[in-house]
């Protein structure tokens, strides 16, 4: 399924700081993680999350450092930080109250078939 | 030829990245470590090392738009890469050494403009040796400026030092042993004529040797427009920080105008030179030059200037009024004219078909020519009934070399209009004249003050 560019810009910062919520992480397996947890339905442009995870180091979210990969390559880990896991409970409950309203009214609306979605 | 290699194209993939601004090498060395890790996964999915390279490439998107976000997110490393030293474009390492070796001989200069006072030369007050000052200026900077040039080309032979080092001793020995009278006529023009012919000589260095190019002597050109402007900051930067200094020792009963006017103002001038330098060659790569830009903005402004002159002048009928300063004056509208025409050659692209602005440009020249013509013409009845004096005579000869350069320009340029013939002629032209000026720098300094008996 193709999903709306706008709405998978609005939803990449909760979930880049909800993966990193689960223990700090490098950028390739951050986009594996993506893809795992949609079932592969959420695809992203693998180099926009650079740009984006840079944002969130620059607003203090995460804190990022440099470490070694498996076969010993140069690799920069990010981790989310204490202003990070508080942002991450606001984003929370900001989409609670989203895909709450949302589920309300879609569960009401009816595709052109006549069936209710 | 044998197909390239992954780690070759993984080489060339980060070239093309490096090129970016906005993006670090550190972002590339993590964009890096991503492309690997998904070649890994693909290769282990069974494709082999071209599609692996392919796909992983693919999915990481147009570079195009990531350095953009990457902009996006770091818009002061686009303005930030003349300040942060560390990191820089090119090697960090050569920046840091350049940077020691500016900031080094700006101080030698500092210290170079205060030793004479301490064989009893005043800079001011009532008996202060102007005398000995005004004409030497020079002589206390540039050779540092010619030495910054010298080690940054890397001049290793010694006759190249030597020769360089050769208009600085002649003028060393011209201005400090000709027998002026003090303040007279020929002293001031040997005065400011001395910089410009030592500013001419220093392209040699400039060059590294390879005076000869004109490709160098337009870099010249360029390095020379770009330090005046810089230069100028300086200097505007300084008068603020010397006059709050006056401003907040006052405030506790001091003042300490003395030790601005015997200290902060010469040693700061002086090694504001070499700064200025440093600061131009730094950022050649990184910042687009200022001064093809002003010339853009000033030549329309300046050829409305001049039509309207004659325009009112040819209403009026009023003849141009033959004063002291008036040959002055209009050598410096010429010389303004030539600067505007140099930088936008300097800056032009030679392949470029002719364009409006290039009429605007031709307008300009033709309408300054038309002007010094006619001031010219009123001027000559003059000189014939009151005979040469030093300033006329190197106001006249400025002027004539001055229309000269300018008349054949024009002429050029409208050859090149014509589609007779290709821009790189004009440009040719300029730096091949380059030389006339020198010659007559050194021929104000060292032959005019002879002529006139130095009076």
């Amino acid at each position: 399924m193709d999903i709306d560019k706008d709405l998978v810009a609005a939803s990449a910062t909760p979930l880049v700081l909800a993966i990193l919520n689960e223990g700090e992480n490098y950028g390739y397996a951050i986009i594996k993680r993506v893809s795992e947890l949609s079932g592969g339905e959420l695809q992203w442009t693998d180099g926009m999350l650079y740009p984006l995870l840079h944002r969130l180091e620059r607003h203090g979210y995460v804190e990022s450092f440099w470490g070694k990969s498996e076969t010993g390559r140069q690799r920069k880990y990010y981790r989310l930080t204490r202003t990070g896991a508080e942002q991450l409970d606001r984003q929370r409950r900001q989409w609670q109250v989203v895909d709450k309203t949302m589920k309300g009214i879609l569960s009401l609306a009816v595709d052109p078939v006549g069936e209710p979605i | 030829m044998s197909k390239p290699t992954l780690e070759e194209r993984i080489g060339q993939w980060r070239d093309y990245l490096q090129k970016r601004p906005a993006v670090r090498t550190a972002d590339i060395d993590e964009l890096e470590d991503h492309l690997r890790s998904q070649i890994e996964a693909l290769r282990q999915a069974g494709l082999d090392e071209d599609e692996a390279f392919l796909v992983a490439v693919k999915r990481l998107g147009d570079l195009d738009a990531i350095s953009r976000e990457f902009a996006i997110e770091y818009s002061e490393r686009l303005w930030k890469q003349l300040v942060v030293i560390s990191g820089s474009p090119t090697s960090p390492l050569s920046s840091q050494r350049d940077t020691t070796l500016a900031v080094g001989l700006a101080i030698a200069s500092a210290v170079a403009i205060k030793i004479p006072s301490l064989f009893g030369y005043h800079l001011s007050g009532p008996a202060s040796d102007l005398a000995f000052y005004l004409p030497n200026l020079s002589l206390f900077v540039l050779p540092f400026l010619a030495i910054f040039f010298g080690l940054k080309r890397g001049l290793r032979q010694l006759d190249r030092w030597f020769w360089l080092a050769i208009p600085f001793i002649a003028a060393g020995l011209l201005v400090n042993l000709m027998p002026f009278k003090a303040g007279g006529q020929t002293q001031v023009l040997t005065a400011i004529h001395l910089p410009i012919a030592l500013w001419l000589m220093l392209c040699y260095a400039y060059a590294g040797g390879q005076w000869r190019s004109h490709e160098q002597r337009m870099n010249y050109v360029r390095f020379s427009g770009e330090w005046f402007i810089y230069y100028t900051l300086i200097a505007l930067g300084g008068a603020v920080l010397m006059g709050l200094t006056l401003f907040i020792f006052q405030a506790i009963g001091l003042n300490v105008e003395q030790a601005i006017i015997e200290w902060v103002l010469p040693c700061g001038a002086m090694g504001a030179v070499i700064i200025a330098a440093w600061l131009v060659e730094y950022k050649q790569s990184v910042i687009e030059n200022i001064a093809p830009v002003l010339t853009w903005i000033f030549t329309p402004l300046f050829t409305a200037l001049l039509l309207i002159f004659v325009v009112v002048m040819i209403l009026t009928g009023n003849a141009i009024q033959i004063e002291r300063e008036v040959l002055i004056g209009f050598d410096l509208l010429l010389v303004l004219v030539l600067g505007l025409l140099l930088y936008s050659i300097s800056a032009r692209d030679p392949q470029q078909p002719p364009g409006r602005f290039d009429w605007v440009q031709l307008l300009l020249v033709v309408s300054a020519l038309l002007v010094d013509v006619l001031a010219l013409w009123a001027m000559a009845a003059r000189i014939s009934e009151f005979g040469f004096s030093p300033n006329k005579t190197a106001a006249l000869g400025l002027n004539l070399l001055l229309l000269v350069n300018l008349a054949w320009s024009a002429l050029l340029y409208g050859r090149f209009l014509a589609g007779r013939i290709p821009f790189r002629r004009l440009e040719r032209w300029q730096t091949a004249y380059l030389p006339v000026f020198a010659a007559w720098a050194w021929l104000m300094v060292a032959i005019l003050p002879v002529i006139f008996n130095y009076r």
